[in-house]
């Protein structure tokens, strides 16, 4: 009996920090669809939403509001379990990779030895999430961006595993939080750069945004993967979207930008709060997702997979040979347990 | 060997983004400078005293209408949207019985006020008439001679300050 209840218990603690780690997460992207308005807007000379509530800050739940009360089409001719199965995946699949990020030094759910390997998977699963969409729709718009969006996932997925590679020979761990630390003298962006590039431009790739947002082709596609969904159904795809845009965020941020370590070593650097820090630099990142949306044009098909098979992958590959040839040849070779 | 020195530095131009960076820093600094949004229902954008919006009938400052029943304005409309019957009043002048607009016929295109010899139709500065249903946008004579008189300072403003051009 006692048993049962320390079970219990634990199982009561470890909800409520899930929640603690979800709601956030939803709020962070309601207001990252309000922040991509406002930065859209700023670059062409608009206001963006300034109506709803103090400087427009209520629109996200203007809009939630809106959507809840929309009514769910299902198509006559869609498989209606995998057509409402389909985003739940893709939220769900965007949540969960959260459990493994670290915030802050101790500020963790699972602080697992295979973290970057698990992140590594949940974002290949997401595509499942996509392609039933596309499939389960029964629609050739949605069948048809489900298709690109499929092909363009799977190919960028090549050169940011390469990517990760380079940074885990730097690291010698897989653990996410380990990664961080090796950044204590010098952050990876640095002697990285080119690979830090390949990461943010395959990360825009990654997460179906501009100008990489093939898969949702207006002008061709209608709305791609998620032509038929509505009200709720395709909220829940829109979640999925944003928080995977922050979720890449913060993994270039972890490997990339030294994740909660502030710049420098200095004192005062390290009155603000490790998380903040961690806070500020996904910010940073998000805004680059931003900007590069209001400036680029939308790629062609065949470039962007002539720029993933032709250019990415060989220059991640080419790192990676030349990051191991270094650490081999200066006898750098990172060994953290040792 | 031009040809190819150009061709290499493109391709060096491409590699490293330097275009698209350039694209980047365009973008950023327009951040930075204000914006041009009006907003709308709060503040409007001036307009020309030759705008050309609602229709109106105007009156002579005596009260009496200035339309003589012509019917040019009827001849000129390219989109039959002005119909007319006249008929002679008891003193003797010639006056309209009926004067329609069907606004959602108007192509707004200010041929009626140009072929009116008496500056009795006239499209006025107000744009904001929209309506619930199509029936009230069909404005007869009484309609029209009430936008004439709630709109007469402002149509009489722009007709002075359009006359030197005329």
């Amino acid at each position: 009996m006692d048993n049962f209840f320390i079970q219990l218990i634990e199982i009561l603690t470890i909800s409520s920090y899930v929640l603690l780690i979800v709601g956030p997460l939803l709020i962070c992207v309601a207001f990252l669809t309000y922040l991509e308005r406002k930065v859209i807007a700023a670059v062409q000379y608009r206001k963006g939403p300034n109506v709803v509530g103090m400087f427009g800050l209520l629109q996200p739940f203007a809009d939630g509001v809106k959507l809840f009360s929309k009514e769910t089409i299902i198509p006559a001719s869609a498989n209606k379990v995998i057509f409402i199965l389909a985003p739940m995946v893709s939220f769900a699949l965007s949540l969960v990779a959260w459990s493994v990020i670290p915030i802050s030094e101790n500020l963790v759910l699972a602080d697992i030895n295979v973290g970057i390997l698990y992140i590594f998977a949940i974002s290949s699963l997401s595509i499942y999430g996509v392609i039933m969409a596309g499939w389960a729709s029964n629609s050739k718009y949605a069948f048809l961006g489900a298709l690109r969006s499929t092909a363009q996932m799977v190919s960028y997925e090549v050169s940011i595993g390469f990517v990760i590679v380079c940074v885990l020979l730097c690291v010698g761990s897989l653990n996410l939080t380990d990664i961080v630390m090796a950044q204590k003298s010098c952050w990876f962006f640095i002697p990285l750069f080119p690979m830090f590039i390949v990461f943010i431009i395959s990360a825009l790739a990654e997460t179906n945004r501009a100008p990489f947002d093939l898969p949702e082709d207006e002008s061709a596609l209608v709305a791609g993967y998620f032509t038929e969904y509505s009200s709720m159904l395709f909220a829940m795809f829109f979640l999925g979207e944003y928080s995977a845009m922050i979720l890449m965020s913060s993994l270039g941020t972890i490997l990339f930008l030294g994740g909660w370590l502030p710049p420098l070593d200095y004192y005062i650097f390290k009155i603000v709060p490790g998380f903040l820090w961690f806070f500020i630099k996904v910010g940073l990142l998000l805004f680059v997702f931003l900007w590069v949306r209001a400036t680029l044009p939308r790629f062609r098909y065949d470039q962007l997979m002539r720029l993933g098979w032709k250019i990415f992958l060989p220059l991640s590959l080419f790192w990676v040979f030349v990051t191991a040839s270094v650490l081999v040849f200066f006898d750098l070779l990172p060994n953290p347990y040792g | 060997m031009v040809k190819t020195m150009k061709w290499i530095l493109n391709r060096i131009k491409y590699f490293f983004l330097l275009d698209i960076y350039k694209g980047l820093f365009l973008t950023f600094r327009r951040i930075f400078k204000p914006s041009v949004t009006i907003n709308y229902p709060y503040e409007k954008a001036p307009l020309s005293p030759r705008f050309r919006g609602e229709h109106a009938l105007r009156r002579y400052p005596n009260g009496e209408e200035r339309c003589i029943a012509c019917k040019l304005c009827e001849a000129a409309c390219p989109a039959l949207a002005i119909t007319i019957e006249a008929e002679e009043r008891e003193d003797g002048s010639r006056r309209t019985t009926k004067y329609d607009i069907d606004m959602t016929k108007c192509i707004y295109c200010g041929l009626c006020q140009e072929a009116c010899p008496v500056d009795a139709i006239v499209q006025g500065p107000n744009y904001e008439f929209a309506t619930e249903t199509h029936e009230e946008l069909i404005y007869n004579k009484e309609k029209l001679l009430d936008n004439g008189d709630r709109w007469e300072l402002a149509l009489q403003k722009n007709i002075n300050s359009d006359a030197p051009y005329r």
